[in-house]
């Protein structure tokens, strides 16, 4: 799922109606522990592929791959899964563009599978991920990992590792930048009046 | 992109790159997975309406639409009521009775998927699978597809098109949208194969072939269409081929890594030697796979999307 203000704003940063919740130190933090998490889950590092789902999660699994990597002292296989032929509102909108997938060339049969979002919001865009997970193969189990949960949930989905749990109101937008894609990393929340409607 | 695809001049640079860049991701899609079907068009029909017998193009469009989950029916006119005589219009009001959200049209006389579509008798989105000596639409786009994947970005490249221009939609479909992808286009024909006005084209035109096969990128032979000739265009088949076929001599003036393309079906021996066809240059073969990726990548950007 797009959160609110991933696309549209371009308000330059601390403007009106915009608050700072992550900065580039926070996220690192986050990421690093975030790694540790799965390694300590996972009991070490062996059959992970850490899939990012387009367009701010891919960066986010590589490095989340890399830490866990570093950690273990091995490659951990990173990849890509655009989710957009298995959106539950395709109709709602004139056809999208779609988004690189890139699964590693081990595949995802009999391994665990950490899927990566930058935000879960209403979970629809995970549902629509372990969809498109189902065509790929059969991972031996599927995790979730999110930078930021900012709640209000519409589907029975709960994420495994959350970077920082945020609650907000719908009114608002969560903004995740990050420097592979918008040249800084930051965490921001949008008000209406700042962001979308 | 339009609601329909009638001619490749319906797309601008950024319409037609986006048609070639889905389609390379429909092809990392469904290469190699254990299931190659996308959910994107549960639910939705795709008519296969074919005037004119084709079955490359129509079983590419099928496996395209069912690739994607449509329902996909099948109105040929052979053994149905367009050999009984049914005009148009009632085949588009019966399509629309039925509730087609998407109608793939061939039809043997130039602009019938145009009238198909701006009648007001349906209100599905229309894709011209050829009309006549008009224009094909889709080729071009597999075929420019297909030359990106060998050539990179087609701008300033040089692509050379030879044979039957006069009767093919194929080459005129594709001088159109290599030109709006910045390719440099020649047409290379006998002047009596080469179409009045072609003059107005974006691409140049020879008589001569050898003198164009030196510098060019791609080189896409033309089927000569036997069965559009009423007239002599040539003295004979023999003659054609020597002048106009691609063979083992005109092959080696290529530049070392240019590739040959054709829209088939072939005429061995006639445009083209089994042995330049079946060269590892010769990319025929990968035009007819990327067909399908590019067809799914049209449906998609056609039929997924609801109202803005």
């Amino acid at each position: 799922m797009t959160t609110p203000g991933h696309d549209a704003d371009v308000l330059p940063s601390h403007s009106r109606g915009e608050r700072r919740i992550l900065d580039d130190r926070d996220i690192a933090r986050a990421l690093t522990r975030i790694a540790h998490e799965i390694v300590e889950h996972n009991k070490g590092a062996d059959d992970l592929v850490v899939l990012g789902i387009p367009k701010r999660g891919v960066p986010l699994a590589r490095r989340l791959a890399a830490r866990i990597g570093e950690a273990e002292g091995t490659a951990v296989p990173a990849g890509a899964l655009d989710i957009t032929m298995y959106r539950d509102d395709l109709r709602l909108h004139p056809a999208r563009a779609l988004e690189p997938t890139d699964i590693p060339a081990g595949g995802v049969d009999r391994k665990v599978v950490v899927l990566v979002d930058d935000v879960l919001f209403s979970g629809r865009t995970i549902r629509a991920a372990l969809t498109a997970l189902d065509d790929i193969g059969r991972p031996r189990a599927v995790r979730l990992a999110v930078l930021v949960d900012r709640g209000h949930r519409e589907l029975p989905i709960r994420p495994d590792h959350v970077g920082k749990n945020l609650p907000t109101s719908l009114s608002e937008s969560v903004k995740v930048m990050l420097d592979e894609v918008d040249g800084n990393d930051a965490v921001l929340v949008v008000n209406a009046a700042g962001g979308r409607p | 992109m339009n609601r329909h695809l009638l001619s490749a001049a319906d797309l601008d640079r950024d319409d037609a790159t986006l048609v070639l860049d889905t389609a390379a991701e429909m092809a990392q899609l469904t290469e190699g997975r254990s299931v190659k079907k996308l959910p994107t068009l549960r639910g939705r029909a795709v008519v296969n309406l074919f005037f004119e017998d084709s079955t490359r193009t129509r079983t590419s469009f099928e496996l395209a639409a069912k690739r994607l989950s449509a329902d996909v029916v099948n109105f040929s006119a052979k053994g149905s009521s367009l050999s009984k005589g049914e005009s148009l219009k009632d085949t588009a009001l019966t399509l629309e009775a039925m509730g087609a959200d998407g109608v793939v049209v061939r039809h043997w006389a130039s602009g019938a998927p145009h009238r198909l579509a701006h009648s007001g008798w349906i209100r599905s989105s229309v894709v011209n699978a050829g009309d006549g000596t008009h224009e094909h639409p889709t080729q071009a786009l597999l075929d420019a597809y297909t030359l990106r994947r060998h050539l990179g970005s087609l701008g300033a490249r040089r692509i050379t098109i030879v044979g039957d221009v006069l009767h093919s939609r194929v080459a005129r479909s594709n001088v159109l949208l290599l030109a709006t992808l910045g390719a440099d286009v020649t047409l290379v024909g006998p002047p009596t194969l080469l179409p009045v006005g072609v003059e107005n084209w974006p691409c140049q035109t020879s008589f001569e072939l050898d003198p164009a096969l030196a510098k060019a990128d791609a080189v896409m032979m033309l089927r000569v269409q036997r069965e559009r000739m009423n007239a002599a265009f040539f003295p004979s088949a023999r003659e054609y081929s020597r002048r106009y076929g691609l063979d083992a001599r005109r092959f080696g003036l290529l530049p070392e890594d240019a590739v040959v393309l054709h829209p088939g079906p072939m005429n061995r021996g006639m445009e083209i030697t089994a042995e330049v066809a079946d060269s590892d240059r010769s990319v025929i073969v990968e035009q007819v796979t990327n067909g399908i990726y590019v067809r799914m990548a049209v449906l998609y950007l056609l039929l997924a999307g609801g109202p803005p």
